[in-house]
C-alpha cells in the first residue's frame, strides 16, 4: 500500500527561483536563506519520495480571474513550467504518477470534497521553487527525482478555505493514498508564506514572533492551528501571509504526533519571510 | 451585507468578491501580459491593445500612468497588476518600494532589517495615531 512518510512545509518565494536560476545563491543576501536547506536536501536524499503530493498556490497564472476553483487536483500525464511574465523557470517538466492521481480524485470526491480536476494545467513558482530548495539545481535536461500531484489551492480571491476545510482534506487525501494499491513512499509538501504583504502601503509586513509560534503548532499542536481565522492571517502575517492555510493540508495528512527533523527560518527573501519545517510520521 | 472586519487593517486590500467583480477586466488585461506575443502587442502600442479590455476610463489611464496604488484601489490584484510591472522590468520588492511610497532603496533596507513590525500596524486606529 501507498504510505504518507512524511509532510514538508516551506515558503515558495518566486525571487528564491530567480537567484537558483541566476546562479547567486552564494551571495551574500541569498546564502543565509539557502543553508537553511543544505540539510533538508540531504534528507530528501535519505528519504528518496516515489511520489510528492504537492500542495500550492497558482498566482494568476494558469488560472486567471475567469475561472477560481477552491481545490484543484493536477490529473495530466506532466505540467509544464508557466512563463509567469518573465519567461519559463529553466527547470524540468513536472511528471505525475497519473493512476494514482485519478484514485486520489475520485476518493476526495466521493468522501465529500468536491475538487475540480484539471487533466491540462501549467505550473508557477508556486509549485516548482519548493522542488527546487529541496532538490537542489536541476536543469531542464534532467527529470525530478520524483513524480510529483499538485494540489492547487485558491488563496488570492478572499476567501480562502479556511484552515480546518484543509486540515480535514489532509486527512481525507491521506485516506486516498493509503488506499492506493502500490508500494510507494509518499511525501506531502504545504508551501507559501509565511508572513508576508506584497501589496499597497503596509507591504513589507514581517511578523516573526508570530511564524515561530506557527511553526511550533505545526509539530505540536496541529488542531489548534487549524483553527486559526482568515482575519488573524491577514492583520498578523500581512495579506499574502493567508497562503499558510495550506500548510494545514499536509499536517492534516500526518499523524497527531510527528517528529520535527528540521527547521529553518530566515529574513528576508525579497517582500517575504522564509519558513521551512520538517515533519515526519511516527511509525 | 455582511461587515468587512478586514477593512480594518491599514494599508490593504483585501481582494473579495467585490474587488474581484470591480477589478475584472483590469485584471484580465494584466494577466494577459503573462505572454511575450502579448507583452509584444501592448508594447508596440498600449492604446489599441487596451481596447480589446472594457475596463473604466479611471482603470484605464491608472494603466497608462502606471499609478500602482490607484490600481489597487480600483479594484486591481496584485498578482495580476505584477504582471504589467513584471512587462516594465519592475519585480515584486521594487513594487513594493514604490506602493509603500518609500522608494526602493529604503524598502529593501527595512526588509533587511526585519521588515515591517506588526506593533502599530495593525488596526486603522493606529495609523491615524501617527
Amino acid at each position: 500500500m501507498a504510505r504518507i512518510t512524511a509532510g514538508v512545509g516551506c515558503s515558495h518565494v518566486p525571487a528564491i527561483g530567480v537567484a537558483m536560476d541566476t546562479g547567486k545563491t552564494h551571495e551574500a543576501y541569498w546564502k543565509p536563506v539557502f543553508d537553511g536547506f543544505k540539510k533538508s536536501r540531504e534528507w530528501m536524499e535519505k528519504q528518496n519520495p516515489d511520489i510528492i503530493f504537492l500542495v500550492y498556490n497558482d498566482h494568476c497564472t494558469a488560472f486567471d480571474a475567469s475561472c477560481i476553483p477552491t481545490f484543484s487536483l493536477g490529473c495530466a500525464a506532466e505540467f509544464k513550467p508557466a512563463d509567469e511574465g518573465w519567461g519559463p523557470r529553466p527547470v524540468p517538466i513536472v511528471k505525475n504518477h497519473q493512476k494514482m492521481a485519478s484514485h486520489i480524485a475520485q476518493s476526495l470526491i466521493l468522501d465529500e470534497f468536491d475538487l475540480t480536476i484539471m487533466n491540462e494545467m501549467e505550473v508557477d513558482h508556486g509549485l516548482t521553487v519548493p522542488l527546487s530548495v529541496m532538490y537542489g539545481d536541476i536543469g531542464p535536461k534532467d527529470e525530478w527525482p520524483a513524480l510529483v500531484i499538485p494540489l492547487c489551492v485558491n488563496v488570492v480571491q478572499y476567501p480562502p478555505p479556511t484552515g480546518n476545510r484543509c486540515y480535514n482534506l489532509g486527512k481525507a487525501v491521506r485516506r486516498a493514498i493509503e488506499s492506493y494499491d502500490e508500494d510507494l513512499n509518499v511525501v506531502i509538501f504545504g508551501t507559501g508564506g509565511m508572513s508576508h504583504q506584497l501589496q499597497y502601503k503596509r507591504a513589507g509586513l514581517i511578523n516573526s514572533e508570530w511564524d515561530t509560534n506557527f511553526l511550533n503548532l505545526m509539530t505540536e499542536d496541529p488542531v489548534a492551528a487549524s483553527k486559526i481565522s482568515h482575519l488573524e492571517y491577514l492583520r498578523e502575517t500581512g495579506s499574502e501571509g493567508i497562503e499558510m492555510v495550506m500548510w494545514h493540508v499536509m499536517r492534516g495528512a500526518l499523524n497527531e504526533e510527528v517528529t520535527e527533523v528540521h527547521r529553518h527560518y530566515h529574513v528576508p527573501a525579497s517582500n517575504t519571510a522564509v519558513g521551512h519545517i520538517i515533519l515526519e510520521n511516527n511509525i | 451585507m455582511t461587515k468587512k472586519e478586514y477593512n480594518d487593517i491599514p494599508g490593504t486590500f483585501v481582494f473579495d468578491a467585490d474587488r474581484s467583480r470591480e477589478g475584472y477586466h483590469l485584471n484580465q488585461f494584466c494577466i494577459s501580459l503573462r505572454l511575450q506575443e502579448n507583452r509584444e502587442a501592448f508594447n508596440n502600442d498600449e492604446h489599441t491593445y487596451l481596447d480589446s479590455y472594457p475596463m473604466t476610463p479611471e482603470q484605464r489611464e491608472a494603466v497608462v500612468k502606471r499609478d500602482w496604488n490607484l490600481l489597487l484601489e480600483l479594484g486591481g490584484n496584485i498578482y495580476y497588476t505584477a504582471k504589467l510591472a513584471a512587462n516594465d522590468g519592475i519585480n515584486f520588492q521594487d513594487l513594493a518600494g514604490r506602493m509603500t511610497g518609500m522608494g526602493v532603496d529604503a524598502y529593501r533596507e527595512m526588509m533587511l532589517n526585519g521588515g515591517r513590525p506588526i506593533q502599530g500596524n495593525r488596526t486603522n486606529s493606529e495609523w491615524e495615531k501617527n
